[in-house]
Parts: structure tokens; sequence; C-alpha cells
């Protein structure tokens, strides 16, 4: 049963960057909770700060109720994976698991029994005696990824442990490490500037933007529902239009659909996949561009009348050619007005049919 | 109608090569030849005689024996000495900001940029007055300032060298700083540190100027026996002998760094 609380810390670098502001976030017991964001949104120095590499300028963390905001990282219940696994290329695989134990003063057979057993839990069984340097980049962050469990950390912290891996591999391991964190039910922050791997492995999402929160979610809810326009361009693929907004209509170029806000400039923000296609000839609203066809469905790259690129996920990619007009007919859209959300809904049937009357 | 490349005759090389063969092979081998001679008399260009007599001779004499232990014990005692002062220092320097850093590292510097004579006299003067001259503390403390280089600048660059993820996972898993730099760094720049460690064993073994400028009479190293032997005897063979003797400390060296070399640790030492 471990708890992570963080409240309201920041960290100001000498050199006068704010990595961090006025953060916090509190982790449940045997949650998974990945903090996404670009790079240099100061998730890694998050991090860090509650491994104890760094120092908060202010602010407070603690851990099942104990302060730990000052605690060098040697006595904090904290186990870290660092995304260049950090093996010590000295020590064969053994040793750098022993390592943590030899200093906790486990008896000898006892570092060997749990050793072997965190081998076997990550798919190593038997790599004791391997030297670090021969082992593959998938299998070194495995013994990395055993070196913090083997000691039972209250907290598990990883800092894009994939990021050096390719894709496939990276799928394959971010599976393994969600069945081996779920198993063992282990509190763990996890870091990625990836939104797939924040998507499949987490139970809330933390989408950080310059040290700041943006949105702390359900992954599910963070994708349908992204509170701010940088979410929304941040997670999965997202068409941010920037139009006006008059008389509860929403225009940009040739392009007009219902939003009931307030008059006024608007960003609308539309996921490929929910927004049709119709060829049109005569009121065309934008010309396709490029389509790709990707087995299962198509992405049709199109241009308004301005030249401004959107997506579009078709089911019959063969259907559209490049050049040809097309109709929109968004079904589910958000507007955002100064980065804060003032609309989202699907499209009624009522609305809908308001939209025909608007293209007529 | 001929496409054949010609290997191009590498000059640079060979004038290279016959350069360093003129300069340090012959040098040895004329005196390597002498330590085995017993007679070699103008104008024969071989000796007449080989043969250790002069072995026998040299290593027969209590004042050899006597200076070879000293050369050993200084140089162990030098060494030992420097190592404990200067890798925790070496460490500092690499990882930590303090005022005056960069112009204490540079210090250690300048005492090899001025003649190192000048330099000798003067503090041959200082340590008269502390009663160090003809000491064996005397030379130490001689002999270790001329240690610092080698063992603060090279360790440096080391411990520079070393992955600070590694060090902090250490820190992760329960080692203070202090085992940290025991158990991992240490170990990381070990090969660099081991080389850093042989060259000055090897300086103080070879050292004359301040051994002979601050210990002499009483403290007497090999290579100031052997100047001595080359200043005050006509016979070659004496001086040949205990220069041939003064290599072995060079082979073992030499061969401890081609291990070193060969096994890519010294290049990963440097973190390559
Ligand atoms: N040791 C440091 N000294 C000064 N600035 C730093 C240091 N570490 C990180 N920063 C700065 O803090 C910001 C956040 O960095 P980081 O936490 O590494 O971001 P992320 O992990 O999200 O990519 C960046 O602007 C970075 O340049
Ligand atoms: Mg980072």
């Amino acid at each position: 049963m471990s708890v992570l609380n963080i409240k309201d810390v920041s960290k100001i670098f000498p050199g006068g960057t704010r990595a961090v502001d006025t953060f916090s976030l509190d982790v449940a017991d045997g949650e998974l909770v990945c903090l996404l964001g670009p790079s240099g949104s100061g998730k890694s120095t998050l991090l860090r700060m509650v491994g104890g590499f760094e120092t908060p300028t202010s602010g407070q963390m603690t851990i099942d109720g104990d302060d730990i905001t000052h605690v060098p990282p040697e006595r904090r219940p904290t186990g870290m994976v660092f995304q260049s696994h950090a093996l010590w290329t000295h020590m064969n695989v053994f040793k750098n698991l022993a390592f943590g134990l030899k200093l906790r003063k486990v008896a000898p057979a006892e570092i060997k029994r749990r050793v072997e057993a965190v081998l076997e839990l990550v798919g190593l069984g038997g790599y004791g005696t391997r030297a670090v340097t021969q082992l593959s980049g998938g299998q070194q962050q495995r013994v990395a990824l055993a070196r913090s469990l083997v000691l039972e950390p209250k907290i598990l912290l990883l800092d894009e442990p994939f990021a050096s891996l390719d894709q496939h591999l990276r799928e394959r391991l971010r599976e393994e490490v969600r069945d081996i964190q779920q198993r063992l039910k282990i509190t763990t922050l996890f870091v990625t500037h990836g939104q797939d791997e924040a998507l499949s492995m987490a139970d809330r999402i933390v989408v950080m933007r310059d040290g700041k929160t943006e949105q702390i979610d359900r992954p599910d809810i963070v994708y349908r529902e992204p509170r701010t326009p940088f979410v929304a361009g941040f997670i999965g693929t997202m068409n941010l239009i920037e139009g006006t907004v008059a008389n509860g209509v929403f225009s940009k170029a040739g392009y007009s659909t219902p939003v009931p806000v307030a008059d006024g400039p608007a960003t609308q923000a539309i996921r490929p996949e929910a927004l049709e296609l119709t060829l049109a000839t005569d009121n065309a609203q934008g010309k396709v561009h490029r389509v790709t066809d990707f087995g299962t469905h198509g992405l049709v790259d199109l241009e308004l009348l301005d030249s401004t690129r959107i997506k579009a996920m078709v089911s019959h990619p063969g259907l559209f050619q490049p050049g040809q007009g097309v109709a929109l007919a968004p079904k589910a859209i958000a507007a955002y007005r100064d980065d804060i959300l003032i609309h989202r809904g699907a499209l009624t049937p009522e609305i809908a049919a308001r939209r025909e009357t608007i293209d007529a | 109608m001929s496409t054949l490349v010609r290997r191009r005759t590498d000059w640079t090389g060979i004038t290279f090569a016959v350069v360093l063969t003129l300069v340090i092979v012959l040098p040895l081998l004329v005196v390597g030849t002498w330590a085995f001679t017993n007679v070699w008399r103008y104008p024969s260009l071989i000796p007449q005689e080989f043969g250790l007599r002069f072995w026998n001779q040299t290593l027969a004499r209590a004042d050899v024996w006597s200076s070879i232990s000293m050369s050993l014990t200084l140089a162990v005692t030098v060494t030992v000495l420097s190592a404990v002062i200067c890798l925790p220092a070496a460490y500092a320097f690499a990882r930590m900001e303090f005022p005056g850093r960069s112009i204490l590292f540079f210090s250690f510097l300048a005492g090899h940029a001025f003649p190192k004579f000048g330099l000798l006299v003067a503090i041959a003067g200082i340590f008269l007055q502390l009663n160090l001259i003809g000491t064996f503390w005397g030379v130490v403390l001689i002999q270790l300032v001329g240690t610092l280089l080698f063992m603060i600048w090279i360790p440096v660059a080391a411990f520079q060298a070393v992955d600070r993820r590694m060090e902090e996972a250490a820190r992760d898993v329960g080692a203070t700083p202090m085992r940290v730099f025991w158990s991992i760094t240490l170990p990381q720049a070990g090969p660099t540190i081991a080389a850093a460690i042989l060259l000055s064993f090897v300086g103080t073994f070879y050292e004359t100027e301040g051994a002979w400028l601050i210990g002499a009479p009483q403290v007497r190293t090999l290579p100031v026996l052997m100047i001595s032997f080359i200043n005050n005897q006509p016979v070659i063979q004496y001086g040949a002998v205990l220069s041939v003797l003064l290599w072995v400390p060079s082979f073992i060296a030499l061969m401890f760094a081609r291990k070193v070399v060969n096994s890519g640790s010294f290049a990963r030492g440097f973190g390559g």
C-alpha cells in the first residue's frame, strides 16, 4: 500500500529555467500514472525530484504520508529506471541486481533466491552470469527494471525506458512492464513523450507543458475530451482549425459548422475519424490532396479553400482521388477559445439538420 | 596501358620509423650490449669478449642493493600517497563546482611549464630551512609534487567520462556517495586510473634531479647511483648494467599498458 503525494512542487534551475511550476499530483496505491509531454516540458525533472536527484525549489512530496522532500535518494523507498539503462558495466547481471540487496545486508542465499526470482519475472531466467554489455538493448532495459524491482520499492519511477529501442520491441516491453506492474500492484510513475505509450499503459495520464499540468485524466478521457487545444493536438491526430464564430456558426474559408458559443475567434478540433467526407462538385469545402491506404482504413489529406491542411479517416480510400472536391461533415467537434474548452459535442440529428440548411 | 595502381612508398612513415629506431632503439642496443660485455676495445665494432663479469661485480655491491630497495620504497610510497591525495581531489574537480576550481586545476600544469631545475633549487632552499634535505620524506615530498600533474589531470578525465546515471542508479539502490565512489566510479574509471598510477610509479622510479638535489648524499636512488657511477668510474659497464636494471619497471609498465589497451577497457575508461 503506497501512495505518492506531490504538492505545489516547483523547480527553478540555477540558470533560471522554471522546469517544473507549482505541480501537484496524487498517485493512488497500485496506480500507473504517465507523465506525458513534449521534450523539455519538465517530466524528467519532476521524476528526478521524486527519486531524490533534484531538490525542489518549493513544495512538498510525501510517500505514505512521510515527507521525502529532502531525503537523499539512497534513503528513499523509490526505484528508478533510467532511459540509458545505467547498468554498471563492470558487474555482471547478477551483481547488478545483488548490489542493492548487499547494501541492505541481505543474506547471500536470500540474495540469490530473490535475484533469480526477479530475473524470471522479467523473462531473463539464467542470465545472471552474463556481462551487461553482451545483452541486447531490450534485455538491458529488462535488467534495469529488475534491478529496481528486486528491492521492492514503494514507488517505481521510469524515465522513458524504451526510448532507445525500436518500435516493435518497445510495444512488447510496454505490455510486459504493464503486466508486471499490475501483477506486483506497484505504484508507478512513468515518463514518456510518446502518446501511444501513455494511452496503452496508463491508469491516468498527466499531460505536461512548460512544467505545468494541462490535464490529468484517464487515457480514454484525455483522448476523447482534451481540455485544451495543446492536449488535443498532442494526443492522437487532431485537426485544429482556427476560425471565427458568428451567430452560432463556426467558419473558416469555405468550411462552416454550427457551434453554440458566443461570437468571436475560436479553434475547432476534430478527430480524423470524426470527419465524414463526401464527394462534392458545386459546394466543395475542400480539395483532396493525397490519399493513403492503410489496408484497414484510409487517410485523406485535404486542403480547405485557403490551403489549411486537415486529415480525415475514410473506410473506402478508393473512392477519393487527389484533386477532387469534397464536402466535410464533422460528427463530433470541440471548440476552444483562449486555450479553454468552450464547447464539446457530438452533432445531434437536430444540429445536423441545421447544417443542411447552412450548406444549402 | 596499365590500370595497376602502384602503392606509393610512404617515405614519411619510413623516415619516422628510421629516426625512431636511431634515437630509441640504437642507444638501448648499445647500452644493452655494453652491459653484457667483458672486453670491448676500439676500433672493433663488436665486443671482444661477452660475459656477465660486470653483472657479478655490480650486484655484489651493497650500495647497488640498498639503492634498489630505496628506489622501490620511494616509488611505492610516493605513488600510494599520491593516489590517496589526488584521486579524491580529481573526483572533486570532475564532479563539483567550487570557487577557484580552474585556477587550482591549472596550477598543477604550472609546475611543469617552467624549467624544473630552477624550481627544484628554490624548493631545496625551503627544504634546507625545514631540515628536509637529505631525508627520505624530503625526497618523497619533492617527487609527490612531480606526480600531481598525471595523478590529477588523467583521473579527472577518467572520472568525467563515467556516466553520471550509473552513479545515480547506485544512489537509487541505497549506496551512500562514498560507496558510489568506491563501488561504481572508481572501477568504471579503473583502467585509465591504473595507467595514471603506473605513469606516476615509473616516473618516480626514474626521477633523478629532485632525488639527487634533495636526497644526496644520504638518500641514494638507483638512477642517482647510476649517474655517480657514470661520472666517477672509468668503466662503462657499471653504468650499463644499472641502466639495464632500470629497464625492468619500464618493461612491466609497457606489458601492462599493452594488456589494458588490447582489452579495450582503456578506451572504455576514456568513454570510448
Ligand atoms: N540540470 C539542469 N540544469 C539546468 N536546466 C535544466 C537541467 N535539467 C533540465 N533543465 C531544463 O529544464 C527543462 C525541463 O527539462 P526536462 O525535465 O529534462 O524535460 P523533459 O524530461 O520533459 O524533456 C528544460 O528546459 C531543460 O533544459
Ligand atoms: Mg526527459
